[in-house]
């Protein structure tokens, strides 16, 4: 599959001789020297990456890595020194300004860090004004954007100022906006920055909604990594105008690339990171009718577990501990089936980690499941707590379970 | 002590005679003539549309403007002031100033609001403009106004000329600012959903510089009349005329007469275009809602709500 956004070499150097500078730094010369000898700097340096359509790829990074000039070239704001910007594979780095306009108008939308709503028009207006820009009419216009605010819930707020609305609110515009065009990809400067934690959380998980049924490319800046972890189906940190890593949120947290990001995901909660999947494994199980009390206690044993699940056919039919296998051989008359415990608990493979610990603090594995109800792995209670601690020896990530 | 210029002296004001006698006056001065021609004609105009509107009709209107830009108070000012230039015999000479100032701010507004966009846009050309526009506003206006009788004749139209020269930096100036003014994420939005630069003056930069906008034309219209009396000294009539013209003859009450119709003006002006920039509860307002709330009904205050949903 061919990337939608497809990023290559990207530089921008800001000063007067950026060729200099960029000839300078490939002969070795560390980025302060250059400063000092050329007064150019970095800020972003040969970044290259790939989208794929309907992805959310974010780029992290502090203040000064280069994340919003790297951000602002994708649609020309800024106008790169070297590299290659692909959307459909149509070069945008070197184009002629009225394909960039063309571009900006029909397949590239901007959300921005402070909102960036015009004061003098309606909301309504403001999510429009990229429609009248391409010349779409006002009822057409009212329309669309009137669909628009639906989307973000503020349908009821059309002929408001923007003034009059809260800060979440007015970031819904920002974001109706951006999608009145209906643009294929999407560029969002630190859109939540600028709001409260609460309100912050609610956009975020109201843009996840969106982009469930929209499945826009979305390239996401942000300076806080548990955005970047909650958002990006890919993500990027950045550190003086450089990718240091790319990778999905369980790689960066479980692998970082070096002491920098580990001093990022250091303070990372895990359990919100990884999922049930991450710390599954193939499941041991016990089949009703072919397998025995003593059976049991035998597959215990050799599997060093202190209960495995029961199956009925292809359904789920308990769970049985050793203590209780054990005690159905030791007594007569008591069989398998008389000491499954059907009081189990499953989850989804995609469910967080932290939704996990009220689930193994009964101290029996947790069954994985499929949508429609199969044994897909089993979760043992400590595995849950090792990966809690970020200890890679005590669980393989890479053992999930396969069906 | 010696001083430089016992050995040596520049002959400056021989070369500026030279300049404009030897070479302006001679070469351009058809050139100068024909410029007046659109002067003449708007003035001409406002003129004779201005002395043919009757007092009553012209103060109720104007009454009307004030109320629903300012207030009521300013409405019965309007009224008291009208009546008592008239009563004092002064109409006609109001209403040919009220032409001149019309047509000098019209001329002001053609050429200072092009000019402080362009500006705004070019920082070479502001370094270019900010100093013309220096000089206009500092040197002395009876200096040119000897060149300008030269190159224009004497009338009505010289001194128009010379009131746009004098009255047009603030326009120009606050122009400029304004657009330089509206906010750099505002513009980057406007240019990130693909503006043309004319889109984005006129959707974005226009609507939000229009308060400062405002501003200059109050100004300018300000200036405007501080040079009533100074162009009656080439010609000009109206209010300043009566008040040289008393200068002239130490007539006392007709100078006091006349500079007390100048300053009424001014108040009355003054306070329509201040309301013109400012809008209260709404943060800026486009002058054509502005223009379109002064025929509606209801609040005085021009504001968003009224253009809503179209």
């Amino acid at each position: 599959m061919i990337a939608k956004l497809k990023i290559q070499n990207l530089t921008k150097i800001f000063g007067n001789a950026p060729e200099a500078a960029r000839a300078r730094l490939e002969a070795g010369e560390s980025k302060a020297a250059i400063f000092e000898a050329t007064g150019s700097t970095f800020g972003v340096n040969n970044v290259s990456f790939e989208v794929p359509e309907g992805q959310i790829f974010v780029v992290m990074g502090l203040s000064g890595s280069g994340k919003s000039t790297l951000v602002r070239m994708l649609n020309g704001l800024i106008r790169p020194t070297a590299g290659q910007i692909l959307i459909d594979g149509d070069d945008i780095a070197s184009c002629s300004s009225q394909t960039l306009r063309a571009v900006r108008r029909n397949k590239i939308a901007m959300v921005f860090q402070h909102f960036a709503l015009f004061p003098h028009m309606s909301v309504a207006d403001n999510v429009a004004y990229g429609l009248k820009i391409k010349g779409v009419g006002a009822a057409e216009r009212r329309k669309s954007a009137q669909a628009a605010l639906d989307q973000v819930g503020l349908g009821a707020y059309a002929d408001s100022a923007p003034g009059e609305l809260s800060g979440g609110m007015q970031q819904r515009v920002g974001l109706a906006r951006g999608l009145a065009t209906n643009p294929e990809v999407l560029l969002m400067d630190e859109p939540f920055g600028a709001l409260d934690p609460l309100i912050r959380r609610e956009v975020q998980d109201e843009l996840l909604r969106l982009q469930k049924a929209l499945r826009k490319t979305i390239v996401f800046i942000t300076h806080d990594l548990n955005e970047a972890l909650l958002l990006g189906d890919q993500i990027a940190i950045m550190k003086d105008g450089e990718l240091v890593q790319v990778g999905t949120a369980q790689e960066i947290v479980d692998h970082p690339a070096d002491d920098y990001v580990s001093a990022f995901v250091a303070d990372i909660d895990r359990g919100k990171v990884f999922t049930a999947e991450s710390v599954a494994e193939e499941p041991v199980f016990l089949q009703l009718g072919t397998d025995t009390a003593e059976s049991a206690v035998q597959n215990m044993e050799d599997a060093h577990r202190n209960a495995l699940y029961v199956m009925d056919g292809e359904d789920i039919a308990g769970v049985v501990t050793y203590q209780d296998a054990a005690a159905a051989v030791r007594t007569d008359g008591l069989t398998l089936a008389d000491v499954v415990n059907s009081d189990f608990q499953t989850v989804d493979a995609g469910a967080a980690l932290h939704e996990l610990y009220a689930l193994a603090s009964n101290g029996l594995p947790i069954a994985v499941t499929d949508d429609n109800n199969r044994l897909l792995g089993v979760v043992e209670p400590e595995a849950v707590l090792a990966q809690l601690s970020g200890d890679a020896t005590a669980v393989d990530a890479d053992a999930a379970a396969k069906p | 002590m010696p001083s430089p210029s016992d050995f040596f002296s520049l002959p400056f004001s021989d070369w500026v005679n030279a300049l404009v006698r030897e070479w302006l006056v001679p070469n351009f001065r058809p050139l100068f003539r024909a410029l007046q021609v659109p002067v003449t004609m708007v003035l001409d105009w406002l003129d004779t549309f201005f002395n043919a509107v009757p007092m009553l009709a012209f103060t109720a209107v104007l009454a009307f403007i004030a109320w629903r830009l300012v207030g009521r108070g300013m409405a019965v000012f309007t009224i008291v002031a009208l009546l008592f230039i008239d009563l004092i015999g002064l109409w006609p000479e109001t209403m040919t100033t009220l032409s001149m100032i019309i047509t000098s701010v019209l001329f002001c507004v053609v050429l200072g609001i092009p000019l402080g966009i362009a500006a705004a846009r070019s920082n070479r050309l502001l370094a270019i403009v900010r100093p013309v526009l220096d000089i206009m506003q500092t040197i002395p206006s009876f200096v040119y106004l000897v060149p300008i009788v030269m190159l224009f004749g004497v009338g009505m139209a010289p001194g128009i000329i010379a009131t746009i020269i004098f009255a047009l930096p603030p326009i120009v100036r606050l122009t400029n600012l304004g657009i330089r003014n509206v906010r750099a994420d505002l513009i980057e939005a406007a240019e990130a959903f693909g503006s043309t630069s004319w889109q984005m003056l006129v959707n974005v930069q226009l609507p939000l510089a229009m308060r400062t906008i405002m501003a200059g034309l109050n100004q300018t219209l300000m200036l405007a009349l501080s040079m009533v009396v100074i162009t009656s000294m080439i010609g000009a009539g109206g209010l300043g005329l009566t008040v040289y013209t008393g200068l002239g003859r130490l007539d006392v009450g007709g100078a006091t007469a006349g500079g007390l119709g100048i300053v009424l003006l001014a108040i009355i002006l003054d306070r329509i275009t201040q309301a013109l920039g400012e809008s209260k509860g709404f943060r800026t307002v486009s002058l054509r809602q502005t223009i379109f709330s002064l025929f509606r009904r209801g609040a005085p205050v021009p504001s968003g709500e009224t253009q809503k949903a179209a």
